[in-house]
């Protein structure tokens, strides 16, 4: 009863959305208030029912309902709750669910959060918002619905995939789906925009929260995924450049673009069109992640079973949403008056070249992971492209933008001092000069990279400190924008040690230990006690137990395990972690070696992988500080002044007069 | 007790790595064999290299890679080995070749094309607004006196 | 005006490579040897262990080369068509026992039907890997002259063996 309940809701929710996808940008166009005024009700309405959808699904999955095919393909009576939940978003079709159960929260928070934007904009974005809504749910419902019934029930699931049962599973895909689907508000403001004829300051101001939120959700959700990928694969690796880490990425760092030259736009009415390009982008760049990861045109990890039909289906909606924002970004993008002048050097110029060296990056980054399918496609043959390709290509394009956001923050306006900037500048190539070239002596080796990598890590640091003191000694008061901008740089540099210290230095060994060995690195001694077996609730495991000590201190008693989880019966690593903030010891059981019986505890000896990672935490802890700085930015008191704006709703004048000058 | 450590280590060294094979192997081996299984793909895990992957497949060509060291063969001969085997599609780093030549240089190219537009479109708009902007002061005056009907500077249909 | 088209001109190229790609599987690794020399190799016959063949046995004949194991699932839905193909006797198919255990072979064999002439036993894998061998099933095509003509990654389908296999086959035997 339940799953048909959610089945239809999922049907209304597609009949509002249509009605939300046409009548309020009819509205607009013919100037029929009625219509116009359907805009907010009609999200509201469309939230309610696929929350109920979701919700639905969601307690099918609780209360084990095998009848259901979705359930009984990704869950089990064993598994415990919180997976069980989480289950929900496990498989294809139960993440597209999420997704717009994501898409229509974001809807719900602008119907809400909109007291100062004119009506007919509204009308416009959540229109726009709503034919999203529409291409998803149909989707789901021609091709991939969560609710399809398996008749006779099963008496159990096949269980989740055991790499997911794990609370990364809980947080990743929300935090994650939140940051994709949040960059369709900011799409949707720069299509009404455009539609609308009327691009300036106050766009701007209006876009840049949504756009910030959306982005900070995103950065939290690749953190994560990074962090869950490095405690639960087994081999210590915390970034593949898989295709779907890609998916995701690519939208981050195209946002990052978009919430900096938000910046420019509303400070300054400058960049008008390219801000709206790269809204229209960063969105675009989502909806192809979400193709790529779906259609089974690139070999990952993540990808979910593929089907070529969900393909086609997705790439054509691909191509009306992606080519229809595109032919009207060319038609009208003409139309958009030009912006202030500025200065070679000046802040403006940083930041179009920030979103540049960014622009560039993704496009690297697209290309090697679309490269295998150009060339296979024009049949030249069948190539790989990983890990070593992007880390060559990636770092010097993303070094040049370190060292523009670390000098960035003390560039004026308009039109930079460079006798003003050359003072802190001194300051900062100093103390960046004194870390890249000392820091690698404290660790006893140097290498070329590792100071390359310290260089902008200090310069990035040691600009963020300027322009703060330089602040401080200014009359213009510190806001939370302000503040948020600084710890978020401040958080690359933390990133940038995180990622030199731990490719410099990290050391491991993978060898055979049989009970009683012991095996140094870097300072620790590893004893292996043996392997017990136990019991958890949906596995088994052979568990390992090594005890780490530092100079005669035992500091440590690590227990990695090797599962079998009962259902599907592959082999898993649990890694041990002991972490730190200035290395983490990470080891892993490998294989039971002359073994009497296949992985026995009588084992005689076991393959024992041992890494010290130095500063890896920094990497998240990185991620966090720039998430954090974005939540401040975006906390800012002049987004929430609804003062003058409400006159401005009802008169269409009064924006084109005020010059936007913040 | 410092010598059974010792003695206890060097068989570790000696029974490290390749744990799989009974065979013993130096640290300068166990380096190589490392290096060289960094550069080729585990053709049947999910973009995974030799050295990172547990799959049967992944183990057996670790052990080619061994043999081979051991015969006293040079990293590219070895490399050449398996691409002579599995194609362009094992090596984990695409190779520099008239295919790949646009995956190498592209992002380079681009970079550079990227900033000759930037460069450009910075000096056409120095060059663009001729007319003297108006100091804050002298804005604010017009405004006051002109009203409404001051001089928009936002205009819809102005040229770019 | 003209610059505003950019964007949507590359993404329209971008979207026919990925219309194009939905037919291709990113997942298969052709092989590099088709066109060249079968690898030689000399090992001992299943069923007859002081038995040994060499791929150069069969110069002069046109024939496939399938490698099987019994522990591989997939083979089970090619077989029926393997035996069936030594009924009628279209093609020689001789099997590479790869990374097997002979008693398992042999059993696996006489529940199943044996479609080959025979089965050399490669029980480490190397000649597989010399034959580029990712996974099992796989088979190749060979020449009269010992050339490697045809690799099928995967189990041989009816639409494959129609229509690819077996009008090489013929053209090659001419």
């Amino acid at each position: 009863m339940i799953p048909e309940l959610g089945h239809f809701a999922l049907i209304v929710a597609l009949a509002i959305a249509l009605v939300q996808g046409t009548l309020p940008l009819v509205g607009v166009a013919q100037r029929i208030p009625g219509f116009i005024a359907l805009a907010r009700p009609a999200a509201q309405g469309l939230f309610l029912f696929v929350a109920f959808a979701f919700g639905c699904l969601a307690w099918s999955f609780y209360s084990n309902d095998f009848s259901v095919l979705n359930v009984a393909t990704n869950s089990n009576s064993k598994l415990p709750t919180a997976y069980r939940i989480a289950a929900t978003w496990g498989s294809h079709e139960g993440s597209l669910l999420l997704w717009v159960l994501m898409l229509s929260g974001w809807m719900l928070a602008v119907s809400v959060f909109s007291r100062s934007l004119p009506q007919d904009m509204l009308a416009r974005i959540l229109g726009v918002m709503g034919l999203i809504a529409v291409g998803f749910l149909s989707f789901m419902l021609f091709t991939s619905s969560p609710f399809e019934r398996l008749l006779p029930a099963a008496a159990d699931g096949r269980d989740l995939n055991p790499l997911l049962q794990d609370p990364g599973m809980v947080f990743h895909p929300p935090m994650l789906y939140m940051g994709y689907v949040g960059f369709s508000v900011a799409f949707s403001f720069a299509i009404a925009a455009l539609l609308d004829g009327r691009l300036d300051a106050t766009w701007a101001r209006w876009s840049r929260p949504w756009t910030t939120a959306a982005w900070v959700f995103l950065t939290i959700g690749i953190a994560l995924g990074s962090f869950w990928a490095y405690y639960e694969l087994g081999w210590g690796g915390w970034w593949f450049w898989d295709p779907v880490e890609n998916a995701s990425f690519m939208p981050w760092l195209i946002g990052t673009a978009l919430i900096h030259s938000l910046a420019v736009t509303e400070k300054r009415g400058a960049f008008k069109t390219w801000t709206v390009l790269l809204a229209i982008i960063a969105f675009s760049l989502s909806l192809l992640g979400t193709f790529l990861v779906r259609s089974g045109v690139l070999t990952s990890v993540h990808a979910f079973a593929t089907d070529p039909k969900r393909g086609i289906f997705i790439l054509c909606f691909l191509a009306v949403v992606i080519g229809g924002s595109l032919s009207l970004y060319a038609w009208r993008a003409n139309r958009v008056a030009p912006g202030g002048r500025f200065e070679l050097l000046s802040r403006e110029s940083m930041l179009l070249a920030n979103s540049v060296l960014l622009l560039v990056a993704c496009g690297a980054v697209m290309l090697g992971t679309l490269y295998p399918l150009f060339l296979d496609a024009l049949g030249l043959g069948k190539i790989s492209v990983g890990p070593p390709y992007f880390d060559s290509v990636f770092m010097p394009l993303m070094a040049p933008a370190i060292l523009l956001a670390g000098i960035g923050p003390l560039v004026a306006w308009r039109r930079g001092e460079p006798a003003q900037l050359l003072r802190p500048l001194r300051w900062v190539a100093i103390v960046a000069l004194i870390g890249a070239l000392f820091v690698p002596l404290a660790f006893g080796r140097w290498a070329a990279l590792t100071s390359v990598g310290l260089l902008l890590a200090f310069w990035i640091f040691a600009g963020t400190l300027a322009a703060l003191v330089v602040r401080f000694r200014s009359t213009t008061r510190m806001t939370p924008a302000f503040l948020g901008m600084l710890l978020a740089h401040a958080g690359i540099g933390v990133f940038v040690i995180g990622v030199t210290l731990v490719k410099s230095y990290e050391t491991e060994r993978d060898l055979r230990m049989a009970p009683g060995d012991t095996a140094t690195l870097g300072g620790y001694s590893f004893r292996f006690d043996g392997v017990r077996e136990v019991r958890g609730p949906n596995y088994e495991a052979a568990r390992g137990a090594i005890t780490v000590q530092r100079d005669g201190q035992t500091i440590a008693q690590l227990a990695p395990e090797k599962r079998v989880y009962l259902v599907q019966r592959n082999p898993m690593t649990e890694a041990a972690i002991d972490a730190g903030i200035s290395r983490d010891v990470y080891v892993a059981l490998g294989d039971a070696v002359d073994a009497g019986g296949a992985g026995g505890t009588d084992a005689a000896a076991w393959t024992v992988r041992i890494h010290i990672k130095p500063f890896i935490r920094w990497i998240w802890i990185g991620c966090l500080m720039m998430a954090f700085g974005g939540v401040l930015a975006a906390s800012d008191r002049r987004y929430r002044i609804a003062t003058r704006r409400q006159e401005d709703a009802s008169n269409p004048d009064a924006t084109l007069l005020r010059r936007g000058a913040a | 007790m410092r010598r059974l450590l010792v003695l206890v280590l060097l068989s570790l060294f000696v029974f490290s790595s390749m744990a799989n094979e009974n065979k013993p192997v130096d640290i300068q081996t166990e380096q190589r064999i490392r290096q060289l299984s960094e550069k080729l793909r585990c053709l049947v895990c999910q973009n995974q290299s030799l050295a990172d992957s547990n799959a049967e497949l992944a183990g057996d060509l670790r052990r080619q890679l061994h043999e081979q060291v051991a015969a006293g063969r040079s990293d590219g001969e070895i490399i050449e080995f398996m691409v002579q085997r599995y194609g362009d599609f094992v090596l984990y780093e695409p190779p520099f070749k008239s295919t790949t030549l646009l995956l190498w240089l592209g992002p380079f190219v681009l970079l550079a094309a990227a900033a000759l537009v930037l460069v450009a479109t910075l000096r056409r708009r120095r060059r663009a607004a001729e007319e003297p902007a108006l100091g804050a002061d002298d804005k604010r005056l017009v405004e006051r006196v002109l009203g409404s009907a001051a001089p928009r500077r936002e205009h819809d249909e102005g040229t770019r | 005006m003209k610059r505003f088209l950019w964007p949507l001109a590359i993404f329209i190229l971008l979207v026919g490579f990925l219309a194009v790609g939905l037919n291709l599987n990113p997942r298969e690794v052709p092989s590099p040897l088709v066109g060249k020399p079968a690898p030689a190799f000399d090992l001992p016959v299943l069923h007859q262990p002081d038995k040994r063949f060499v791929p150069a046995d069969m110069r002069g004949k046109v024939w496939l080369l399938n490698v099987w194991a019994s522990w591989c699932v997939s083979c089970r839905e090619e077989h029926p068509l393997l035996v069936e193909m030594s009924k009628k006797g279209v093609l020689p198919i001789l099997g590479l026992n790869y990374k097997d255990k002979g008693e398992d072979a042999q059993r696996w064999l006489k529940q199943f039907g044996n479609p080959y002439q025979l089965s050399v036993v490669d029980a480490d894998g190397r000649i597989g890997i010399d034959y580029g061998v990712y996974g099992v099933p796989e088979t190749y095509l060979i020449d009269a002259e010992g050339v490697i003509r045809f690799k099928q990654i995967g189990p041989i389908t009816p639409a494959v063996l129609e229509q690819k296999i077996l009008p090489l086959a013929m053209a090659l035997r001419k």
